[in-house]
């Protein structure tokens, strides 16, 4: 179970060993996929290194090898100059390398606090010391800058604080190297900034930290040296000043690749959506319509009715109040279901419990939302041929990553997962697609092709409610913007073109609103 | 009614109920053990008749009804590792692998009779004895109460005190809070270093041990011997107690002795003159109504909070 000291010497440089060393690292999964071949990487103490490379290129594999949670096919590891072998997470967190994983790790019904400390409780005679857990925890989000709640259960605080959680875990085992994988796909805006308040705090502290995103901005904002990963392979790193978008886009895909958009304008049809005085959970009397042919976005701060409101339009929440009509169904009351027939295409922002089930095939992931209908099913038989021809024709045209139609959706990378999910809901050609964070954690090549075909489904006659954490894509896909603050809406701009950022902020947070006057002009 | 209800009100009744709710308890509370790690338990049912077994050939053989009992606990701790092995280890789904053990464990322990004792029905032909009762003495006089508590079998307090014990373990050590956590989350207990299986195990171990001294309960406790096929399905009913009892030790001891009214009900209608295949449905329908009410609420309290909780179980944390 201890590491193992293959040699007693630190290897040999004329400065400081580096805090991290791979060298040759590989793995192969047991089905057979080389995640990660032939890796040297060496990250000296101090330094926040971002890695970034696209779905699938390995990202997290590889720093589930650093954490031992996965053990190497080949190569070398070591710590502070010590050559390791990894059996198990427990072997890192004793050599102070902590990670918070991609999907979060967290015991939904334990509190903050015994998180934090769960697998090293305080304690005597093998009990625990729940408060001392949370007078610890509290100690060390104060002395880190990570607010928490340290007695609040972990399945009600935001998701902002379940990250800070993940990282007090990893602090509380005295982490001098943290792994970040995607912390941010989660984040609000006003999060992230915290998170990297807290993140450089440590790094002036000592700690090493390996970020990985898709997010380039953010990359360049926090990072001192950028690692880019493709197809397994480390292809180069670069100091990140002297590093452009552009330049990392290109070393992602190994070719080059614009970043912007080609967005012709909305040539709005008839009214698809129609939704009067909706009440719900969270959602208070919000009106509005939209048209064939264009995307309306919906900001705001997480965790003001949006979510609500896209599960009430979709049919998985049931309003107290108010109407819904799609194309002059009245679909008010039906279930998900007859949500489905009436042309709603949903994708969820949580596509881990939502939108996919990970242990069945992709294949079945695909085709879950048609199954009971020609071309894939007649006559109430599955018709397992047509399955197939399906599910490899939007395997190929959505550039999802996978081994085959076959393997479990579970084993995808998360970017993959988000790929699967929308290629079934825009291959439905609904009249009303619910898009709700549909680019969260996917590699920018992938977002850029999700833009194009939104901006293709919108263009085909669909009407696009568009909602993301990211006000930049919003601002930039959206044909007209609305607003929303505690649960209702609070701004509509019907030509946001020339909004900025900062000016729709405002509105988020509350400090503007439009007259009502404004907001339902012509919603009737 | 008025006989019934002279039965239902006696002190002789009430001291039934404890008796007959031994097992229940004891076993329901193994079952939990189990289940909140994440290893659905349906060997119980054979742990309890390996024990019931065990205990009385022993007790009978060695002339030491605590030698019995140990060993008896022992069997059914054993069965249930055996789950563990096929479970965690041979990947063998828990619920075929659980029915395929509590067979081996009817035809095992009626085999295991016949071949030593040469009697199909089971031990009575072997002076095994029973576990000692616990007179209270000066509890003993006090009118009515007396009559209920004392001269209960050492097992049935057992039972009463394993509640509060299970509920200590679970909530205040370090291994309850392991526990709940591999049975929650597998993945973020692995990802801390826990070692997941040899937690499970653990409670198995523990979860087949409690069934266990059920079953001791049952042929060393009830009665002084072992009768073939003696469970009788309690196991199984003990598992709906797991569920009933909505996975707390507190809830899980109520439901228990729930169904051990149900049973004492049944036995003491039988002295009346009241039909007794009805009589003996009793526990069976009371087992079913309390689980389609349970399903009931369940379903009602999903539809007033209609969204999927952020939260839900273990593989639904929030997508990357
Ligand atoms: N448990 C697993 N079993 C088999 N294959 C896997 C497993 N986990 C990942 N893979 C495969 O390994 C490759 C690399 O996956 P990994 O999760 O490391 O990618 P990533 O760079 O983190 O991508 P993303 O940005 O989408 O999170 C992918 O092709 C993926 O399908
Ligand atoms: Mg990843």
């Amino acid at each position: 179970m201890e590491p193992t000291e293959e040699t007693g010497e630190p290897v040999a440089t004329d400065t400081a060993p580096p805090a991290l060393e791979a060298v040759g690292l590989g793995k192969t999964y047991p089905n057979g996929t080389r995640a990660v071949s032939d890796v040297d990487l060496s990250v000296p103490r101090g330094e926040i290194r971002a890695i970034v490379g696209q779905n699938g290129a390995g990202k997290s594999t590889l720093m589930k090898l650093l954490y031992g949670l996965e053990q190497p096919s080949a190569g070398q590891l070591s710590v502070h100059g010590r050559r390791v072998r990894f059996s198990g997470p427990q072997d890192a967190i004793a050599l102070g390398v902590g990670m918070v994983h991609q999907n979060l790790m967290l015991v939904p019904s334990f509190t903050v606090a015994e998180n934090a400390v769960l697998g090293v409780e305080p304690g005597r005679a093998g009990r625990v010391d729940r408060a001392a857990a949370a007078e610890r925890t509290a100690a060390l989000a104060e002395q880190s800058g990570l607010a928490v709640d340290p007695t609040a259960r972990v399945d009600t605080v935001s998701v902002g604080m379940r990250q800070r959680a993940e990282i007090l875990k990893a602090l509380h085992r005295g982490a001098r190297i943290l792994i970040l994988d995607e912390p941010t796909a989660v984040l609000t805006p006003q999060e992230t900034t915290d998170l990297f308040t807290a993140v450089r705090r440590l790094r002036d502290s000592g700690m090493t930290v390996l970020f990985i995103s898709h997010k380039l901005k953010e990359v360049r904002e926090i990072s001192d040296r950028v690692t880019v990963m493709r197809a397994g392979s480390v292809i180069g790193t670069v100091r990140t000043e002297e590093s452009t978008p552009a330049q990392l886009a290109s070393m992602m895909v190994g070719r080059e690749m614009s970043l912007d958009v080609a967005k012709p304008p909305a040539r709005p049809g008839a009214r698809v959506l129609r939704v009067r005085g909706l009440s719900g959970p969270a959602v208070h009397g919000v009106s509005l319509d939209i048209a064939a042919g264009e995307i309306v976005g919906l900001a705001g701060v997480e965790g003001n009715g949006q979510t609500e409101l896209v599960e009430l339009l979709a049919g998985l929440r049931r309003p107290t109040a108010g109407s819904v009509t799609v194309d002059d169904t009245d679909v008010t009351h039906l279930d998900a279901a007859g949500h489905r027939r009436a042309g709603i295409a949903h994708v969820p922002e949580d596509r881990l419990s939502n939108g996919a089930a990970l242990d069945r095939s992709i294949a079945d992931n695909l085709i879950v939302d048609r199954h009971d209908r020609p071309p894939v099913a007649r006559r109430g038989i599955l018709r397992t041929r047509r399955i197939r021809e399906l599910a490899e024709d939007l395997i190929s045209r959505y550039a999802i990553r996978a081994p085959h139609p076959d393997a479990a959706a579970g084993a995808l990378s998360g970017g993959n997962l988000q790929k699967v999910v929308v290629a079934r809901e825009l291959s439905a050609k609904p009249r009303l697609l619910l898009a709700a964070q549909l680019t969260r954690g996917v590699d920018i090549g992938a977002m850029h092709f999700m833009y194009e075909r939104l901006l293709e489904a919108r263009d085909a006659g669909a009407a696009v409610l568009l909602v993301s954490a990211d006000l930049g894509e919003l601002l930039a896909l959206s044909d007209r913007l609305l607003v929303i603050k505690d649960g209702r809406l609070v701004a509509r701009f019907d030509d946001p073109a020339g909004l900025t950022e900062e000016a729709t902020g405002l509105y988020m947070l509350g400090v503007e609103r439009h007259p009502d006057e404004r907001i339902t002009a012509g919603v009737r | 009614m008025g006989p019934v209800l002279d039965v239902v009100l006696s002190t002789g009744f009430l001291a039934a109920i404890l008796g007959v709710s031994t097992p229940y308890v004891l076993a329901a509370l193994g079952g939990l053990l189990a289940e909140r790690a994440g290893v659905p338990n349906i060997a119980l049912e054979g742990s309890m008749l390996s024990a019931a077994c065990t205990g009385a050939l022993v007790a009978g053989y060695s002339g030491s009804v605590w030698a019995g009992a140990v060993c008896g606990i022992a069997a059914g701790a054993l069965l249930a590792l055996l789950l563990g092995v096929l479970h965690l280890y041979l990947g063998a789904d828990a619920i075929i692998a659980g029915i395929g053990l509590n067979l081996l464990a009817a035809g095992a322990t009626s085999y295991t009779v016949f071949a030593l004792l040469g009697d199909k029905g089971g031990t009575s032909r072997l002076h095994s004895g029973a576990l000692p009762s616990v007179r209270l003495p000066l509890i003993e006089d006090i009118p009515g109460v007396g009559a209920v508590l004392s001269g209960q079998n050492v097992l049935t307090w057992a039972a009463l005190a394993a509640t509060p014990v299970v509920a200590w373990l679970l909530y205040r050590t370090r291994f309850g809070f392991h526990l709940r956590a591999v049975g929650e989350h597998p993945e973020a207990a692995r990802s801390v270093g826990i070692h997941v299986h040899r937690v499970q195990f653990r409670a198995l171990a523990l979860s087949g041990a409690l069934a266990g001294a059920a079953g001791v309960f049952l042929s060393m406790g009830a009665v002084s011997f072992f009768v073939t096929g003696m469970t009788a399905g309690r196991g199984y009913i003990a598992l709906a107690a797991v569920f009933l009892g909505a996975l707390r030790p507190c809830g899980v001891f109520l439901a228990a002795l729930g169904f051990g009214t149900a049973e004492a009900l049944a036995v003491q209608l039988g002295n009346l003159d009241v039909p007794s295949q009805l009589v003996s449905a009793i526990p069976y329908v009371f087992t079913l109504l309390a689980l389609a009410f349970f399903a009931w609420r369940r379903r009602r309290a999903s539809r007033t909070d209609a969204a999927p909780a952020p939260l839900a179980g273990p593989a639904v944390l929030e997508s990357p």
